[in-house]
């Protein structure tokens, strides 16, 4: 009997541990996957960065790849892609912001009730519907009334702000909502109205938060692919003007990434390089700034 | 003095309120322009035949079918996956290096944009394992994609199951494994399935990560994993970008719109069942 129960024990504990080491290696997997990404990505793109140089990516201003000698610059992409983000800023980040202080501190119960569904909605439409949805309604109307063919920074701007928005509103009504009521209860308490203790109490206090919550913002717009694809225009030069085509990295990369061959292909993953590098540098800033401001 | 306060006030709530306005107005304006151009090119034909023309007749059949078998992928390996590792942050792992380590990654892995997926799982999947563009290759893609996803919300679920439970069971006699699978899963499995729901919703919406691995020409119903695949989000943007058939790009979208919004109802549904469930 005494037997039977330490074996019954020994098999118990053996399972324990073999399920332990299991969930553990399920934990691992994510370490793993951003290690493949990275070694694969970046095994593709360095023989060509040995070969001609960062600078003939990064400060270059030609992309042709099938002349003779081959161009490989970035820089037309790479200024594609900050323009429209810009746009999509100058666009989410007031709208965002304002409706993160209604949600937080304004909006009553009902209208709450209302919206915040509305936004998690936005989160979840697929970004080819955006890309499509504006590829039929702002397209034709950029091009009426202002003229040029439609696709256009503007119109990737405009579609990409909305696509921010949700994020933006959702972090920046947590970093509200975290400062503490003490500080709010003060400031009524000492006479000052809703609005002058949301302004000059809560948002200073917000500020860390807010900020985080435009650059995930940023990075988010960065890679964002199918919409700007289909509304940008992705012709690779230099744009003049907001109504002018731009091509952003993510579409350079979808668009070619399916008849390159050879160098031309590896010069694709140097894009796709850079595309990580600067996303990954914008969200840890984002999270370092996120966790000092406490909000959680 | 004391009107300029007051002016400042209603100006500031009247700009709040129309912020919030203009957001609820995007959103209907958005779904009601593609669901009113596109439903009326739904019928039974369209959702059961195959295209015909490249996309420009015909219907959407097997690319309904591709969704279904390049997200089904997706879940049946990223869900278990992410649930365990959630699990084991929140019940196995005290709060150290090895839990802020995993933690780390995972917001790595949630930032990493869905192109840079893409053409990750092109290098590893389609042509370093020489899985060719298949559903495999675009499912394996998109389960890397849905781990976070799964993980952050499994754990939010995890960690708002009362202690008392934890030590109940455990005083009882139980093992960590028998608290985590009968005690600690049942009570926030709806919090865990609104995790994978949420996950299938970021699968079914990517296009980017997809059309590089599962691959896009392929237009009759595929019969195994190693057959490429087209997703719903693929076809529209081929038919969008192409400018093949505009009335079936509204159609497709109409579905994808019908897909996600039944998706968010369920999770919003389960998220209150739950809510309910820990004020009792």
């Amino acid at each position: 009997m005494q037997v039977e129960k330490t074996r019954q024990a020994k098999m118990r504990d053996l399972i324990g541990q073999v399920i332990e080491k299991l969930l553990l290696f399920c934990a691992i997997v994510s370490i793993l996957v951003v290690f493949l990404i990275i070694a694969f990505i970046f095994a593709q793109g360095w023989p060509v960065i040995q070969k001609y140089g960062v600078s003939h990516f990064l400060f270059n201003l030609e992309w042709r790849p099938l002349a003779d000698p081959v161009q490989f610059g970035l820089l037309p992409m790479i200024a594609g892609s900050f323009a429209v983000t810009f746009g999509a800023l100058l666009i989410a980040v007031p709208l965002g912001i304002c409706c993160a202080i209604f949600l937080a501190e304004f909006a009553p119960q009902w209208a709450a009730k209302r919206i915040r569904p509305g936004v998690e909605l936005l989160a979840g439409i697929p970004s080819v519907i955006y890309g499509f949805w504006a590829l039929m309604t702002l397209v034709p109307f950029i091009m009426q009334n202002f003229g040029g063919r439609g696709l256009s920074i503007l119109a990737g701007s405009l579609v990409l702000g909305i696509m921010a928005l949700p994020f933006i509103i959702n972090i920046a009504e947590d970093a509200i909502r975290s400062v503490p009521r003490e500080y709010k209860e003060g400031s009524l308490a000492l006479g000052a109205t809703h609005w002058q203790t949301v302004r000059y109490v809560v948002l200073p206090a917000a500020r860390s938060g807010i900020l985080a919550a435009i650059i995930l913002g940023m990075a988010l717009t960065l890679g964002e692919t199918m919409a700007v694809i289909l509304v940008a225009g992705n012709a690779p030069v230099i744009p003049d003007s907001v109504l002018d085509v731009v091509r952003t990295l993510t579409a350079h990369i979808a668009l070619e990434m399916g008849y390159a061959t050879g160098e031309h292909s590896q010069a694709l993953f140097v894009a796709g390089m850079v595309l990580f590098i600067v996303i990954m540098f914008l969200n840890s800033i984002a999270l370092a700034i996120y966790k000092r401001s406490g909000a959680n | 003095m004391r009107t300029a306060v007051k002016i400042e006030e209603a100006v500031a709530r009247i700009i709040l309120w129309v912020s919030g306005i203009i957001i609820l107005s995007v959103l209907f304006f958005i779904i009601f322009h593609i669901v009113s151009n596109g439903l009326l090119a739904i019928n039974w034909e369209f959702l059961t035949e195959p295209p015909r023309a490249m996309g420009r007749e015909g219907g959407i059949f097997p690319v309904i079918v591709g969704t279904i078998y390049v997200v089904g992928v997706a879940v049946l390996l990223g869900a278990p996956i992410g649930v365990m590792a959630a699990i084991y942050l929140t019940e196995y792992a005290q709060k150290g290096k090895i839990v802020r380590t995993v933690r780390f990654f995972v917001e790595t892995l949630a930032a990493v944009p869905s192109i840079v997926f893409g053409i990750f799982g092109f290098l590893f999947f389609v042509i370093y394992l020489d899985w060719g563009w298949s559903i495999l290759s675009g499912g394996l893609t998109l389960a890397c994609m849905i781990l976070p996803v799964v993980i952050r919300t499994t754990e939010e679920a995890l960690k708002a199951v009362p202690d008392s439970h934890r030590e109940g069971s455990l005083a009882l006699g139980a093992t960590l494994w028998q608290t985590s699978y009968k005690v600690i899963l049942p009570s926030a499995l709806p919090g865990v399935i609104t995790g994978v729901i949420l996950g299938i919703g970021r699968a079914i919406s990517d296009a980017a990560a997809v059309f590089m691995t599962a691959g896009m020409a392929a237009l009759v119903v595929p019969t195994s994993i190693w057959d490429p695949a087209r997703t719903l989000t693929v076809h529209l943007y081929v038919l969008a970008s192409e400018g093949i058939c505009f009335e079936r790009a509204y159609a497709t979208a109409t579905v994808l719109i019908v897909v996600v919004l039944l998706l968010n109802f369920t999770a919003h549904w389960l998220i209150n069942l739950m809510m309910k469930k820990q004020r009792i």
